[in-house]
């Protein structure tokens, strides 16, 4: 299977990090609010190296829950959350480095797209000249090198959100999370972000998680979908998509990517009627 | 046809200073027809005229009304932004401490004026300090809420790259403050001119006088109103000046990047 290949890159492998590690563990977590509701029913994930794994599912069934879970912006009430078999700690050294997309940019308006883009650099403390380089290739990697001088309020939304994308990966992450990062552009803007994100996981192989609420995004970006159901939000069911690599847009016109779309279709029918009645907190 | 007329910059100008132009041809016209006496209202020809004999007096009153406003102002700002930092420190601290500023501000300084000239030997500090009692209040207002308006995305942004609280300051806390200090400090320059004016009103004659308030009340006891008018004409003219230089200031601050200081594209 092409995706197995992944695993055999060598460019990727986490220096300290125990050798086939996921790169992220979620293990019999879950999450109650302050409210009492129930976002997360215990739950258990892993994503391993190589992997590109999309979260979908219906609204309140707590994929962005789990994603901020997985960046340590929330912690799980109960079970634990693992990174390279380690604690948040460790995250952030070489071979363990993660990044996350937002739904928004999240620019800072005072900054140039480099200032920007330089951000994580920064508060790391990578010198100058590095840095320099990194922010350079970054952004030469999605296509806005001709941008850095711009304030992000001059860039329109797709670009803003190709500088966000830069950012993240300007330090070469291991780990990468994305919550619907292209929700809010129209359709054929995300397409174009959809193949050009596609090749850049190609390239780079890191582990990534990718929020969606498209069926023909998380077909056409994974290796794997985990498909969510609400109250309360829990896995249920996983879906593989051992579709070739690279994809392009031969592959969106495919037999196998419509076949994809329409399992994907179903099995979201059965998490939306599972997600009705249940145990509304 | 004419690039004057079509310019940017006369479409931004031209109206007001069109409106001002006919408002003071009405005005001396309105005096002429009528005969109004000058100690009534005195035409715009008769403050020229004041201005043409009274000039260094004048100016003389007007600068040192200004150095009163600019130190006051001066020591708002600092004071304000200092104060601005105690208060995020904690909410508690800022619980305990904001009614006082409000307290502050709402006592009318006309009010505290005679004490603090009592108070303080020195009238010139005097002036000072009252005039900074009144500018302090929006300085820490603006300023406080400005260094708590934190896009929470990019907060999370520092926090996923473990970023220091020094760091989160100097990187995200300032530059997002920076909008809403500026235009505190628009605020607090306007506010710092009409405290020392009122402040000098206060003095009166007494004092070591010799701001344009000063001047005001002296041509009020003498009946000579053209200088009345003169003198207010250029605490005017210093309160748009001020005004102007902040705006200048925001701009050349804001100007690249926040929406407020944006310019049209054409």
């Amino acid at each position: 299977m092409p995706v197995r290949a992944a695993h055999a890159g060598p460019a990727d492998r986490p220096g300290d990090a125990p050798p086939g590690a996921p790169a992220v563990e979620i293990l019999s977590a879950d999450k109650v609010f302050a409210n009492g509701a129930r976002g997360l029913a215990p739950l258990s994930l892993a994503v391993g190296e190589g992997e590109f794994v999309s979260l979908i599912g219906p609204s309140g069934c707590g994929k962005s829950t789990l994603l901020s879970l997985m960046a340590n912006l929330q912690q799980p009430t109960d079970g634990r959350v693992l990174w390279w078999r380690g604690g948040f700690d460790a995250v952030g050294r070489e071979g363990r480095r993660l990044s996350l997309v937002f739904q928004d940019a999240t620019l800072m308006p005072w900054a140039r797209i480099a200032a920007n883009v330089r951000l994580p650099l920064d508060l790391a403390g990578v010198p100058t000249p590095q840095a320099d380089a990194r922010v350079a290739e970054a952004l030469a990697l999605v296509g806005l090198a001709d941008r850095a001088r711009h304030y992000p309020r001059q860039l329109s939304g797709g670009m803003r959100m190709r500088a966000s994308i830069a950012r993240a990966l300007v330090t070469e992450p291991n780990l990468l999370l994305m919550d619907e990062p292209f929700g809010a552009l129209d359709e054929f803007t995300r397409n174009r972000l959809d193949a050009d994100l596609a090749a850049l996981w190609w390239r780079r192989r890191f582990a990534a998680v990718f929020v969606t609420h498209s069926i023909y995004e998380a077909v056409f970006l994974s290796t794997r979908i985990v498909v969510m159901a609400a109250n309360p939000g829990r896995v249920f069911r996983e879906i593989d998509v051992p579709e070739p690599f690279p994809r392009g847009d031969a592959f969106r016109t495919s037999a196998g990517f419509a076949d994809q779309c329409r399992a994907l279709s179903v099995a979201l029918m059965e998490a939306s009627l599972a997600s009705g009645q249940g145990a509304a907190a | 046809m004419t690039p004057l007329v079509q310019s940017a910059r006369f479409r931004e100008v031209g109206p007001p200073v069109l409106t001002g132009l006919v408002l003071l041809g009405l005005w001396e016209g309105t005096c002429r027809l009528f005969g109004i006496p000058e100690f009534l209202l005195p035409a715009p020809s008769a403050v020229a005229r004041v201005f043409a004999t009274d000039a260094p007096t004048l100016l003389r009153a007007l600068l040192s009304t200004l150095e009163v406003t600019v130190m006051a102002f001066g020591l708002a700002a600092v004071v304000g932004t200092l104060v601005a930092f105690v208060f995020v420190q904690s909410r508690a601290v800022e619980r305990s401490l904001f009614p006082y500023a409000v307290m502050l501000q709402v006592t009318p300084v006309v009010a505290i004026a005679p004490l603090i000239i009592i108070l303080v030997k020195d009238t010139r500090l005097a002036l000072v300090a009252c005039a900074a009692l009144v500018a302090l209040f929006p300085v820490i207002s603006n300023t406080t809420l400005g260094l708590r308006t934190v896009d929470p995305g990019l907060a999370n942004l520092f926090a996923l790259h473990k970023a220091g609280p020094l760091q989160t300051l100097v990187r995200l806390r300032i530059p997002s403050a920076l909008p809403l200090f500026f235009a505190g400090l628009r605020i607090s320059s306007g506010l710092a001119l009409i405290g020392a004016v009122v402040a000098e009103f206060v003095a009166g004659t007494g004092g070591t006088g010799s701001g344009l308030a000063y001047e005001i009340l002296q041509s009020g006891f003498q009946l000579d109103i053209p200088r009345m008018f003169a003198a207010l004409f250029l605490i005017t003219a210093a309160g748009v000046a001020l005004f102007l230089i902040m705006a200048g200031l925001t701009r050349l601050a804001l100007g690249d990047w926040h929406e407020s200081e944006r310019r049209p594209e054409r």
